[in-house]
């Protein structure tokens, strides 16, 4: 299976409208959305269908009974995440709590007992025509990474046999962006012609690298800022990064968006240009995952 | 007064508002909390600067101490562990320094070493102090900077404080609301924006903070996040229009309060609404 995971680094360049125009425009079997704080691809893929949908549970939460705690503060002394407050009885706060174990390892008298908490939830839309794998990350919730690596492997396993997955990506740098970009063969980045959006393309650019994942580059967008458009254009140049193609602004998108359509499904300039990029990508992605063979 | 500017979705505002915010009160404090994409700072191009590096701990292995009997590599829950080849490893980049390992191991093999994850820089611009955390890249978390930058803010009473968030609702955006007397949400008129709209209002429902929404990147037409707030009963505390001029000011990351009467006289009128609602809270 080719993977082709779509990212930003700034968040509202428009991954989601990307990774949407793509599985139209390649009838792809399996496609996911690993932004599990802020799913929104099956806003454009869900409508009418009912997911079959499984709990996610992240690390056991800390749980402390009074009646056999003797007030030792061992598990509030050790509690890195000052998980573990102390008025009267001693007290876990489960947002704070990472699931790390250690107050139950250190407790003498084992009042500390380690609970199954649901962090989320894993959701798969079916058919024969195809698999989508969603997932949406409780609210305050620390263990994203960890359901990110599930919504794909969720993907894989019901659409084995599909030889290519479009994935949307989540905003940001860190943990998910981290647990996406895992065993993909193409990461495209979505940058978007402004300071903010060159700063923050720079730094997704930089994390993909460590990983070691070739890299593309389409600008969102484009006639918004043309300067800076030229100059993501030379940053890709300078480094020898594979640019894609350019998006216009187009009042369209946001029409198409809101009635629950890609932007492929009407007629209008973005629509038109992502054809290119998506061909481009395409190209790209063959190439890539074939010289890897 | 400390006032947080967060959203579900990103790309809807959040520098825009609170940079602009921070530049129209008389003493300003802008703390960027999105150390994985940090922004503000290009806006505000502060001089003075003073950088701190942020530092965790991992474990540092003693080989010659360590027997090889895993122990750590069985605690751990992070996966941050691993004996292979005869030798102990640690993934440092996920490991979350609960400190288990170093209780758990028998031979005592097991030591804390401070490790850079990424800074804080300081700086002034105008009349704002100008605080920015910055992660280093391939590193998975950012919340002890954020923890970090945040204590700057606890001491200032005199000033105004700006806290620009991370997007999404997940525990690192808990982080930084934790303390906020008041918090705007940004939203853009999409049912994208819509959706992650609805996922921050039940956060700070949640932790029953005084709220209220600025609808950004408006167009004629529906905007799906305007009813969403209609729907609740959300004071929608001002609407920025969706024009070229604040985007080029935005895209050359020019802070629009400076450089435009009309954004002025807009984020100015935000600024008096936004105190009056958080005094009345």
């Amino acid at each position: 299976m080719k993977e082709l995971l779509i990212l930003s680094g700034k968040g509202g360049t428009g991954k989601t409208t990307i990774a949407g125009a793509f599985v139209k425009l390649s009838s792809v079997r399996a496609y996911a959305d690993c932004d599990v704080d802020a799913p929104n691809l099956h806003l454009i893929f869900g409508c009418g269908d009912t997911p079959k949908s499984t709990n996610y549970y992240g690390l056991p939460k800390a749980n402390i009974n009074a009646d056999l705690c003797i007030k030792c503060d061992k598990c509030r002394g050790n509690c890195q995440f000052g998980a573990i407050t102390f008025s009267d009885v001693y007290k876990v706060n489960h947002f704070a709590c990472e699931g790390c174990s250690v107050c139950h390892l250190v407790c003498p008298v084992n009042a500390v007992s380690m609970i199954p908490a649901v962090s989320g939830e894993l959701m798969l839309y079916e058919n024969e025509q195809r698999v989508f794998s969603t997932a949406q990350l409780k609210m305050g919730s620390g263990t994203s990474g960890m359901l990110v690596t599930k919504v794909k492997r969720q993907m894989k396993d019901a659409a084995s046999g599909a030889d290519l997955a479009i994935i949307d990506g989540s905003p940001g740098i860190g943990c998910p962006v981290i647990a996406s970009i895992s065993g993909v063969d193409l990461v495209l980045v979505v940058a978007e012609p402004s300071l903010s959006g060159i700063s923050d393309m720079e730094r997704i650019i930089a994390t993909a690298q460590k990983f070691g994942t070739p890299t593309a580059v389409c600008v969102n967008k484009y006639d918004t800022c043309l300067g800076n458009t030229k100059k993501i254009e030379e940053i890709c140049k300078n480094r020898g990064l594979p640019f894609v193609g350019k998006i216009p602004f187009d009042p369209q998108a946001v029409i198409a968006v809101n009635n629950g359509q890609a932007i492929t499904d009407v007629d209008c300039k973005s629509g038109l240009a992502v054809k290119g990029v998506y061909k481009n990508a395409m190209k790209l992605l063959h190439n890539v995952a074939n010289g890897k063979q | 007064m400390k006032i947080a500017v967060l959203s579900g979705k990103g790309g809807t505002g959040k520098t825009l508002v609170s940079v602009n915010l921070a530049a129209i009160a008389k003493q300003a404090m802008y703390i960027d909390c999105d150390v994985e994409e940090p922004n503000g700072h290009l806006f505000f191009k502060p001089t003075d600067l003073s950088e701190k590096a942020v530092t965790t701990n991992v474990p540092l292995v003693d080989s010659k101490l360590c027997d090889g009997c895993k122990k750590c590599v069985e605690f751990c829950k992070f996966n941050a562990l691993a004996y292979t080849a005869k030798n102990l490893i640690v993934f440092n980049e996920v490991c979350h320094f609960c400190g288990g390992c170093i209780i758990v191991c028998p031979q005592k093999a097991l030591t804390a070493k401070e490790r850079t994850i990424g800074k804080i820089q300081r700086g002034i611009s105008r009349n704002v102090a100008v605080h920015t955390g910055i992660m280093n890249t391939g590193e998975a978390s950012g919340i002890p900077i954020i923890e970090k930058l945040l204590t700057y803010g606890s001491s200032k009473q005199d000033k105004q404080i700006f806290i620009d968030c991370p997007p999404g609702s997940a525990c690192i955006v808990m982080e930084t609301i934790k303390d906020a007397d008041y918090c705007i949400l940004t939203a853009e008129p999409t049912i994208f924006g819509a959706h992650n709209l609805k996922m921050v209002y039940e956060l700070v429902k949640l932790f029953k903070k005084p709220f209220g929404v600025v609808l950004n990147k408006c167009l004629d037409g529906e905007n799906p996040s305007e009813d969403f707030c209609i729907e609740k009963d959300i004071k929608i505390l001002c609407r920025i229009p969706f024009d070229n001029e604040l985007g080029a000011l935005n895209s050359n990351a020019e802070i629009a309060v400076w450089k435009s009467k009309r954004y002025h006289d807009l984020f100015s009128h935000l600024y008096e609404v936004v105190l009056k609602e958080a005094k009345r809270a």
